[in-house]
């Protein structure tokens, strides 16, 4: 299989109020170009998922997002992507408060080797939002019971954060996340090393923090994207092929490539 | 027959012992038996029951025969030599194995049975010694062989005696390590027997020279190594506060923000330090270093002496670089990527995400490296000796110049020297100081690492 020629996204690409716009994204590793002529909003307050098989460049899309793939030494990106219609790639950015604005979370739980509590302070604390003691010790309380940790962890703030299960792991990461106040949150296959019971919480979590964030979440699971997103996107082969609301997706694609994604017949 | 042909004779039996079992247990296995392991298994417990038992008398024989061959002969010598002192047996046993080998120079009449005994003990212990472990070979070709049959768990057995004999070989280190501690024990006590160990450990003052005559006039020498303690100190803190910082530095340097071009050329570049040896160092230390610290010293108005623990501990710092960046850069390579992605995922900068996530991450390898370049910069005795003089001075300055432990065990050691006065002996009392305070470090290291092991994990 090749690139499509002539492709223009399918279905509904773009948002009345948008949060992100990406237009006419190309990203090369090297001589090898991941994604090909990528435009689409993300709107404010919505949930997108980001689905396709494997290799299709939606980490690659999703690091854009926050300038992550700068710090992939042979990593190239053309094309604009507009936060607030603000232009992230415009040279006058610093990358250090947008991606306090943009945060991100991972595929594996990635806990820093600190007490529970250091893990979610050493964002305020790097970007200075907290005057006092009190006020970090709130911060820390706050994004702990907004990822619904905080019953869990309230005991033992100062034991290492690596001796958490893999799903508390997963939530201490997004607090850690929430507590410098994104605006936006990438979210890479968030639960792809966790069982189902630590999933449901998680895709609980989602649902509420879509009240105060926009979130884009990369996904293998269609159930998963099914359940917490109301736009899907689907890639293939660095291409966005459609763009929909969730349950039309599903339910009745416009692209016969996503069709043949969603019923299993490749991916 | 000699031990050379003896020892080829065992590697053939042990190689054909292989072969037959192996084929053997071929031809069982196409008779139509199921084996129980594979055909090489067979094979290698054969070779190992023909091999090892003849190896092993062949060890234990040559260690007990001078021992008992000594004590046959003793009872050959003449009565009046018995009857003597420990150390007249010895002479006369050490004239009689000279004269067996046809050395002795005027042949005493009365030791002649005991040769004419030796000679013949030795012929005929020679005979037993190889026939013997030829026959244990053979045996256990043979007993083995009878042994092998499908149902038999070569595999298991193999495997029970590569254990024991990898067991051995780690027990043979430890071993070895027990036994320099024990000679060093023993001579150290010995020294003790002459002087205090306070003095030794608590005094002030160092200059080890004793009488060489009975009749000569002088000190009978002062053993206080404080000074040298001290020396050894100093310019170990010197050669770590140059060779830490510099080191993890560049460490993070080479890990962190180099390009993959750079770090390709400039890693071995720095690893070449480790290769120089230190007696290059040592020349770099007095012919470029020390005269440039005091022309510097010299032109702020400082007295600076030619040999200066600065020089030496500078130096010393430059060689012990490469241990703490190169062990440092493996340690931070290992901190893995998602813990920097995090990290920069937050919005922290590269030099906020060094010190606050891998840093710490990597901390226990680094007190491992730093460990270690202590032990080294403690024991080194070359640059030491040829650039910081030998002037045991109980200073704190810098400037002066001092003395360190080791290079005092080679001044105390090096010439004639007989090995039961105090200076000789003074060398293994330093030796044992120097093991026990790197065995410490060594401890403290391994205990350091083992806290934040847990706490990561
Ligand atoms: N650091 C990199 N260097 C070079 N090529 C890369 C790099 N990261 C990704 N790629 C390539 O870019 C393409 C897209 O990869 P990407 O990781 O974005 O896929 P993905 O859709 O996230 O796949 P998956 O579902 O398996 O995570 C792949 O062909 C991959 O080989
Ligand atoms: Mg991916």
């Amino acid at each position: 299989m090749s690139i499509i020629e002539n492709h223009t996204t399918n279905g509904q690409a773009f948002s009345e109020a948008p949060k992100l716009q990406a237009r006419n994204v190309d990203v090369f590793y090297g001589d090898k170009q991941a994604i090909y002529d990528v435009s689409f909003d993300i709107g404010a307050n919505e949930v997108i998922a980001l689905i396709g098989p494997s290799g299709c460049g939606k980490s690659t899309f999703l690091r854009c997002l926050n300038r992550m793939n700068d710090t992939i030494d042979i990593c190239r990106i053309e094309g604009d992507i507009l936060l607030d219609e603000e232009n992230i790639y415009d040279p006058k950015v610093d990358v250090v408060p947008l991606r306090a604005r943009v945060g991100m979370v991972f595929q594996k739980p990635n806990p820093f080797p600190k007490s529970i509590y250091d893990n979610i302070a050493y964002g305020p604390r790097i970007h200075g939002l907290a005057q006092s003691r009190v006020e970090l010790d709130e911060i820390v309380e706050r994004s702990l019971q907004r990822a619904g940790l905080w019953n869990e962890v309230k005991d033992r703030l100062h034991s290492p954060g690596t001796g958490l299960s893999g799903g508390q792991q997963q939530r201490l990461c997004i607090a850690r996340t929430i507590a410098v106040d994104p605006e936006v949150i990438l979210m890479d296959e968030p639960c792809s090393a966790l069982d189902p019971i630590a999933t449901a919480k998680i895709e609980e979590l989602i649902d509420e923090l879509r009240e105060n964030y926009t979130i884009a979440i990369v996904t293998h699971s269609m159930q998963q994207a099914a359940r917490v997103s109301q736009r899907t996107a689907y890639f293939h082969m660095g291409q966005l092929i459609e763009v929909n609301p969730t349950d039309q997706v599903f339910t009745t694609p416009e692209h016969s490539l996503t069709e043949a994604y969603i019923t299993g017949r490749f991916g | 027959m000699n031990y050379s042909s003896l020892l080829i004779a065992i590697v053939i039996l042990f190689g054909g012992a292989y072969l037959l079992g192996r084929n053997r247990a071929r031809a069982l296995a196409s008779a139509g038996g199921s084996l129980h392991s594979l055909p090489t298994h067979y094979g290698a417990l054969m070779a190992l029951w023909t091999g090892l038992p003849a190896v092993l008398l062949l060890l234990l024989w040559s260690i007990l025969q001078g021992p008992v061959v000594d004590a046959l002969l003793v009872k050959q010598l003449p009565a009046a030599i018995q009857q003597g002192t420990d150390i007249e047996i010895q002479l006369a046993l050490s004239k009689v194995h000279n004269l067996a080998q046809g050395a002795g120079l005027a042949a005493d009449a009365s030791l002649q049975p005991a040769v004419e005994h030796l000679l013949a003990l030795e012929q005929r212990n020679r005979v037993l010694h190889m026939g013997g472990a030829l026959v244990i070979a053979l045996l256990g070709l043979g007993l083995s062989w009878r042994r092998l049959r499908p149902s038999l768990r070569a595999r298991t057995e193999v495997e029970r005696i590569v254990s024991v004999l990898l067991f051995t070989s780690s027990g043979i280190a430890v071993l070895t390590t027990f036994g320099i501690l024990a000679s060093v024990l023993y001579e150290a006590w010995a020294f003790f027997q002459k002087v205090n160990v306070f003095e030794f450990l608590f005094g002030t003052t160092w200059s080890p020279q004793v009488a060489l005559r009975e009749d000569q006039s002088g000190s009978s020498g002062s053993f206080g190594a404080v000074p040298l303690f001290t020396g050894t100190l100093l310019i170990s803190l010197i050669a770590m506060s140059i060779a830490v910082p510099v080191g993890l530095m560049s460490a993070i340097y080479l890990s962190e923000y180099a390009t993959p071009t750079v770090r390709k050329y400039a890693k071995p570049a720095l690893e070449v330090l480790a290769g120089i040896p230190t007696v290059v160092y040592g020349f770099f230390a007095v012919l470029t270093v020390a005269p440039m610290v005091r022309d510097i010293g010299v032109s702020m108005g400082l007295d600076v002496s030619s040999e200066s623990a600065l020089a030496a501990g500078l130096v010393m710092g430059i060689m012990i670089i490469p241990f703490v960046s190169s062990l440092s850069d493996d340690v931070i390579n290992a901190v893995p990527q998602s813990l920097r992605d995090g990290s920069y995922g937050l919005g922290a900068t590269r030099s906020e995400t060094v010190r606050q996530v891998i840093i710490p991450a990597a901390l226990p390898g680094i007190v491992g490296a730093v460990m270690l370049a202590v032990s080294r910069a403690i024991g080194e005795t070359m640059i030491v000796a040829m650039a910081a003089g030998l002037a045991a001075n109980l200073t704190a300055n810098p400037l002066d110049s001092v003395t360190t432990v080791t290079v005092q065990i080679v001044t105390l050691l090096v010439g004639d020297q007989e090995f039961d006065s105090p200076k000789t002996l003074a060398a293994f009392a330093l030796g044992l100081v120097l093991f026990l305070v790197t065995l410490t470090l060594n401890f403290i290291a391994l205990k350091v690492v083992q806290k934040y092991r847990e706490q990561y994990d």
